[in-house]
């Protein structure tokens, strides 16, 4: 008897906790993203057209598509909008180089008071580190391949 | 048209690297790298190229794209000057984004005050 009320209560637990638990479908989330994400690269899609409208060749105008969308990225990040964005997002703000600038950005300005060099200086490489040492040592080791490729033909 | 493929294609990225954040125990910070690296790697065997033509900003504004510039610097380094294009090249390449993401980040730092989370 003291058993099966346990098993109840454990029960009825059991469905609040799942009532009360946000209900963060993944489908949902993934819409999300897709749309946030596609938005972004939209607006990236909007400024290489601009600039190559403008006279820049095509690296010129990929240059100038990196350097306004972290300059907009680190504004928002500053500006305590993009964690809002994110919050909505998810990876669609996380996988554009807005995300990169953002994770720049946001641990620079939050780590500021432990100082120049310890706080701002190597925060600000918490995630950009990593992402800069593993791109140049795989593209290094790509193109150590290329070139011992390239020797033998 | 363009507009249309820069959409589909990197929202569809995003949407499944949502995936791997939502089902799997990675950070954003592996994700990133991890985004990286198969960049480099999409550049290496010549798939990266035909997709970034259909995709436009699709394909180079997702981190991939800068996974592509290290590895397409290095590249044309290499064919250019050899063993020393192997150190040369990717920074190179990727400078404008890196140098920005650092330059506006530290300014931001002297502009902007922490904000309380919410």
């Amino acid at each position: 008897m003291e058993n099966q009320k346990n098993e109840q209560t454990a029960k009825e637990y059991e469905k609040y906790v799942k009532k009360v638990t946000p209900t963060h479908s993944l489908p949902v989330n993934m819409a999300r993203a897709f749309l946030v994400g596609g938005l972004i690269c939209v607006l990236g899609q909007y400024i290489l057209n601009t600039a190559q409208a403008m006279g820049a060749d095509k690296e010129e105008a990929g240059c100038w598509c990196s350097l306004i969308l972290i300059f907009l990225s680190v504004l928002f990040t500053g500006l305590n909008i993009y964690p809002k964005l994110a919050k909505f997002g998810g990876a669609g703000t996380l996988v554009p180089i807005t995300g990169f600038a953002n994770s720049v950005a946001a641990p620079a300005i939050e780590y500021q008071k432990e100082g120049q060099v310890f706080g701002i200086g190597s925060k600000i490489f918490t995630i950009a580190g990593p992402v800069i040492l593993y791109g140049v040592v795989s593209s290094w080791v790509l193109g150590l391949i290329y070139y011992v490729m390239q020797m033998w033909r | 048209m363009d507009y249309i493929n820069a959409f589909w294609v990197g929202g569809l990225i995003c949407a499944l690297v949502q995936i791997l954040l939502d089902r799997t125990k990675l950070m954003p910070g592996r994700i990133m790298v991890l985004l990286v690296c198969t960049g480099a790697v999409l550049s290496a065997f010549r798939i990266y190229d035909p997709f970034a033509e259909y995709a436009g900003a699709g394909a180079t504004v997702p981190l991939i794209g800068f996974g592509h510039l290290l590895y397409q610097g290095v590249n044309d380094a290499v064919a250019e000057c050899g063993v020393l294009g192997l150190f040369m090249g990717g920074l190179k390449a990727s400078a404008t984004g890196i140098s920005a993401a650092l330059i506006f980040g530290y300014l931001a730092s002297l502009v902007f005050k922490p904000k309380m989370k919410e």
